[in-house]
């Protein structure tokens, strides 16, 4: 027995945000960053609101790797406000926070960290949530996970509720429009990352592999467009889908290794998650390998990648990403980012314990020892392929 | 072919702490864990009462494990507990032991956000109970 959840609804396409104007709610709080408030993004999804006429508060606070203490911030404006309805509008960090300032808002008598998938919440008592992603990569508008930093522990902390995922979801590709090069390509390989381990865990299923095929090649047909040409309004329309449709595939399935070890090493280091998962996917896959190559080679035929045996097309699946990388430019090791080798050993104990506590680690095609996520993170540092 | 040993029982949960502690994996992914667990099997599908194992768990090993005459004999930080036909399923690697308490074939009370954080450790145990040679009643 297993079960496959959704957003009652998926908004998407080009205008896709008209549909605030139909949203029923009299206070709408607005969770975003400065960033979006900057680039007038924030006044685009008022007006919509506007138009409902609710009334309209706006929390710009959410940073880059959310924590706890937004989350308490956000909440306390909640709790002031009482709105009826929450608009996360951004990236993962913006939409994780929402859930989190929601839950606090709905649930003051919870600690963050207390929440897990096994405990009834009984969340929309007050409000309900609407999010619209402005990057397309994190999925998290269609997911029941948040990814929220515990500062003190230097923990990112996946947090899953099935309650927490959004009533609606607003995929509308205008909004990335802007959304610079780096940024277009790193949320990309995220949501690569999403669909590829969707697809090879040990949770995949005939419901959440659909979508990762379809997600892996919309990214991988469109992508290196939107990277060369931002105004590119088809290929970012496909990206935005991709997505989404990839949060779909791994929220009900589950992420694996690279979300693990990325999730650990990005908290350790204070490194985008993006840019993490992007150097870490060819070094899982290549580990992942003697366990995956069936999948990985379902996948390569997918995508139309011509090989003889099995092992040669998940080994040319390997190859594509890690040439798809390179045309967008993507850092392909550690040290490119400035950490020395000195620093990663000295955190190596600290990264591998973290990454133990995900669930990525648990049902990864190959259950990594802490020994094989010692010799991979050494291979991540100088570039070197897996071969163990 | 090796004894098997007849589940539940007291030899059954003596015989599944003796492979942990020879578990490395277990050790390794269980090494911050301290609570003990009562792992309770209701009746179902032929067995006729409830039996309970009381199992010391302890930075990645088994100090104790037995079986008890009851739940209230002793107050534990975890309890595990689920029907007799699942139990079957988890010990025959049938049931993940996540999947099993999300879909609420077993209920787990406790520090449950400790449990997350310590899927791997859980596997594992689930793991070598599966290679207990077993003969079920």
């Amino acid at each position: 027995m297993w079960y496959f959840y959704s957003p009652q609804a998926i908004v998407f396409g080009r205008d896709a945000l008209e549909h605030l104007e139909s949203l029923e709610a009299g206070k709408v709080l607005i969770v975003t960053d400065s960033n979006l408030e900057k680039l007038g993004m924030v006044e685009v999804v008022a007006k919509h609101i506007e138009k409902t006429g609710a009334a309209i508060q706006v929390y710009d606070g959410v940073e880059p790797e959310p924590s706890i203490r937004i989350a308490e911030e956000g909440a306390k404006m909640a709790v002031e406000f009482q709105p009826d309805l929450i608009v996360a509008l951004g990236g993962g960090s913006c939409i994780d926070s929402a859930k989190a300032i929601w839950v606090l808002y709905e649930r003051p008598d919870l600690k963050l960290e207390e929440v897990n998938p096994f405990m009834k919440l009984n969340l929309r008592k007050k409000a309900k949530l609407v999010a619209i992603p402005t990057t397309s990569g994190t999925g998290s508008e269609v997911t029941w996970a948040m990814v929220i930093t515990d500062e003190k522990r230097k923990v990112k902390m996946e947090i899953a509720s099935r309650e927490i995922i959004p009533d609606i979801a607003i995929v509308d590709p205008n909004l990335t429009r802007t959304l610079p090069p780096r940024l277009t390509a790193e949320t990309a390989m995220d949501a690569l990352t999403h669909a590829i381990e969707a697809y090879t865990v040990q949770w995949k299923n005939d419901f959440s592999d659909g979508l990762a095929l379809k997600a892996i090649q919309l990214i991988m047909e469109n992508v290196k467009k939107a990277y060369q040409n931002g105004e590119d309004m088809e290929a970012r329309e496909k990206l935005h889908n991709a997505a989404t449709i990839a949060g779909l595939a791994f929220s009900n399935s589950q992420i694996g290794a690279v979300h693990a070890l990325a999730h650990s090493f990005g908290a350790v280091f204070k490194v985008p998650h993006a840019t993490c998962v992007s150097i870490f996917l060819p070094y899982l896959m290549e580990y992942n390998l003697p366990a995956a190559s069936k999948h990985y080679a379902e996948i390569a035929d997918y995508l139309g990648i011509e090989a003889e045996t099995q092992e040669e097309k998940a080994k040319a699946l390997i190859e594509r990403i890690k040439r798809l990388e390179e045309e967008l430019e993507i850092p392909k090791s550690i040290s490119e980012l400035g950490i020395s080798h000195e620093q990663l050993n000295e955190k190596l104990d600290e990264i591998i314990a973290k990454a133990y506590e995900s669930i990525g680690t648990t049902v990864n095609p190959r259950e990594p020892t802490a020994e094989n996520y010692r010799k991979i993170l050494q291979h991540a540092y100088k570039g070197e392929k897996i071969d163990f | 072919m090796s004894e098997a040993f007849l589940f539940p029982s007291d030899e059954w949960v003596k015989e599944f702490c003796r492979r942990l502690n020879e578990n490395k994996a277990y050790e390794e992914a269980a090494k911050e864990w301290e609570g003990d667990f009562l792992f309770i099997v209701t009746p179902d599908g032929g067995l006729d009462r409830e039996y309970v194992f009381y199992v010391d768990l302890w930075h990645g090993k088994c100090r104790k494990a037995e079986l008890i005459k009851s739940r209230e004999e002793k107050k534990t930080a975890y309890i595990f507990e689920g029907p007799y036909s699942n139990w079957k399923k988890l010990i025959q690697g049938q049931l993940d032991p996540i999947i099993a308490i999300m879909t609420r074939k077993f209920k787990l009370t406790g520090d449950m956000p400790k449990v997350v954080r310590s899927a791997k450790a859980a596997k594992e145990l689930v793991l070598t109970a599966s290679k207990v040679p077993t003969q079920f009643k």
